[in-house]
């Protein structure tokens, strides 16, 4: 399984839950990655949030980020899709190094965040044609997520009459929108209930063939271990644990929210 | 370019016809200004210079209101980061944000240049039009231009109508000083003198110079 995973850490971070692993259990990657960050940081300020991360995520492959709140979890994806520049270490997303080559990964990443990056008084039809019309996808292509997210019966009402469970699947189907290599995903399932959760469960990568690489935050231990294949925990910025998904036991994850 | 450009001003304009929170606010403003100077003047009728001068700092103290809910939608709804994830240029946010600010503007003015004429203005308006049509377009570009390089800095900032107000107005004096200057022939008793080609001018290049500031640093106040 370690093997399959190509899981390194070049700058091993403080491993507080986990001993420390011979180097023969991280292989060097033999494909170029999808992601690799090496001793990334980040601060507000003063305030460090995010401290000397480093790993590498190979394509098809899904990163499930625990952490409790203020962990940072989002800063650490909003730094993946180019939002955020990274104070410290190197980020490398899709072969190309942030933030510099931002402008050629930006296209090829699909991020969800905690906000539905909608405007509450167009409806979800409009708001899903505006972003085809950033990212250059056919119109229809919008037509299509919404039938994908179960949608198309409330696509004309404007999104600030919609119930948060609605604006969420409205948001999956933005960040699905243009087809993305790269998906980061924070906490996607948040407001669904269980058949929405897996009505859109296919179209943000879980158990889907040929899946997209995803960064996903969660913290539900097993459904978020459950479609990953290596699994990060972070507390207070740092790196708390950072190992294949199936090694993790729910005592790990637990110690993180302790 | 041109594409993106046309998505974020049908946005734009989509949003302002649903919401109805600039331009509605700037055309009652630009009236109940010329109501206040038609009884604090206690006059019927202004000329020239007085004239040139009321119809420009009423539009943009008007204009002030439209540049601080520029950005508002793209703050609190993610407007921002949406557009920031995009693969597009970001200068067609600018280009985008400038032409809405002009049109509304042109809006506010269809309303509010003939309120002035009939509450305040002396010589008749229709002589002068033509040339003051240029000056107010002219003027318009300027205050958009300038408008949304500081509502894109403001916007950042917890005390954004503050720094709208502090960084818009002393931006803007010289298209109003250039404005007025230009208009004051224009509307004087006894018929519309000739357009001043030099304050025209001197608007134009306030025009262009800004248009290449705000193109040279608009990307970097979008950055992180």
């Amino acid at each position: 399984m370690q093997s399959k995973l190509n899981v390194s850490c070049r700058h091993p971070a403080p491993a507080r839950y986990l001993p420390p692993r011979p180097s023969s259990v991280l292989p060097v990657p033999t494909t170029d990655p999808v992601l690799a960050l090496r001793g990334a940081g980040r601060r507000y300020g003063e305030r460090v949030v995010l401290r000397e991360v480093s790993l590498e995520l190979e394509r098809g492959q899904t990163l499930v980020v625990f952490g409790p709140n203020g962990a940072g979890k989002t800063t650490l994806l909003r730094i993946l899709a180019t939002l955020l520049r990274p104070h410290a270490g190197e980020v490398e997303v899709l072969g190309r190094s942030l933030p510099g080559d931002g402008y050629a990964v930006r296209g090829r990443i699909g991020f969800l965040g905690h906000e539905a990056l909608l405007y509450r008084e167009l409806s979800g039809r409009e708001n899903l044609r505006y972003y085809a019309r950033l990212y250059r996808a056919a119109p229809a292509r919008a037509d299509a997520v919404l039938d994908a997210v179960g949608m198309q019966a409330r696509a004309d009402d404007p999104v600030a009459e919609l119930s948060r469970g609605m604006v969420q699947r409205l948001a999956i189907a933005r960040t699905v929108l243009h087809e993305p290599e790269l998906l980061l995903l924070d906490e996607p399932l948040a407001n669904l209930d269980p058949a929405a959760s897996a009505q859109v469960a296919p179209l943000i990568g879980a158990r889907a063939p040929g899946r997209p690489t995803r960064v996903v935050t969660s913290h539900d231990p097993s459904g978020g271990l459950r479609d990953a294949d290596l699994a990060l925990g972070l507390k207070g910025g740092r790196v708390a644990f950072l190992a294949p998904a199936a090694e993790i036991r729910p005592q790990q994850i637990a110690e993180l929210y302790a | 370019m041109r594409s993106t450009v046309a998505a974020l001003l049908a946005k734009e304009l989509t949003l302002e016809w649903r919401t109805r929170e600039a331009v509605p606010a700037m055309v009652l403003f630009s009236i109940a200004t010329y109501v206040v100077f038609h009884f604090g003047l206690d006059r019927d009728r202004v000329v020239g210079d007085l004239a040139a001068g009321v119809l420009w700092v009423t539009l943009l103290f008007a204009a002030i209101l439209g540049i601080n809910r520029m950005f508002v939608a793209e703050h609190e709804q993610g407007g921002f980061d949406g557009f920031l994830l995009a693969p597009v240029d970001r200068t067609a946010m600018l280009i985008a944000k400038a032409t809405t600010l002009f049109c509304f503007l042109c809006v506010v003015e269809l309303v509010a240049v003939p309120a002035f004429a009939l509450l305040l203005l002396g010589p008749p308006l229709t002589q002068a039009l033509p040339q003051l049509v240029l000056v107010l377009l002219l003027t318009n570009v300027g205050i958009a231009v300038v408008g949304t390089l500081v509502a894109g800095l403001a916007i950042q900032t917890r005390a954004r109508d503050l720094i709208v107000s502090l960084l818009a107005l002393p931006l803007l004096v010289p298209v109003v000083l250039a404005a007025t200057r230009a208009a004051t022939p224009l509307l004087q008793d006894g018929g519309a003198g000739a357009l001043p080609g030099n304050w025209m001018a001197i608007l134009a290049i306030y025009d262009l110079l800004f248009a290449l500031i705000a193109y040279a640093v608009f990307d970097f106040l979008l950055e992180d």
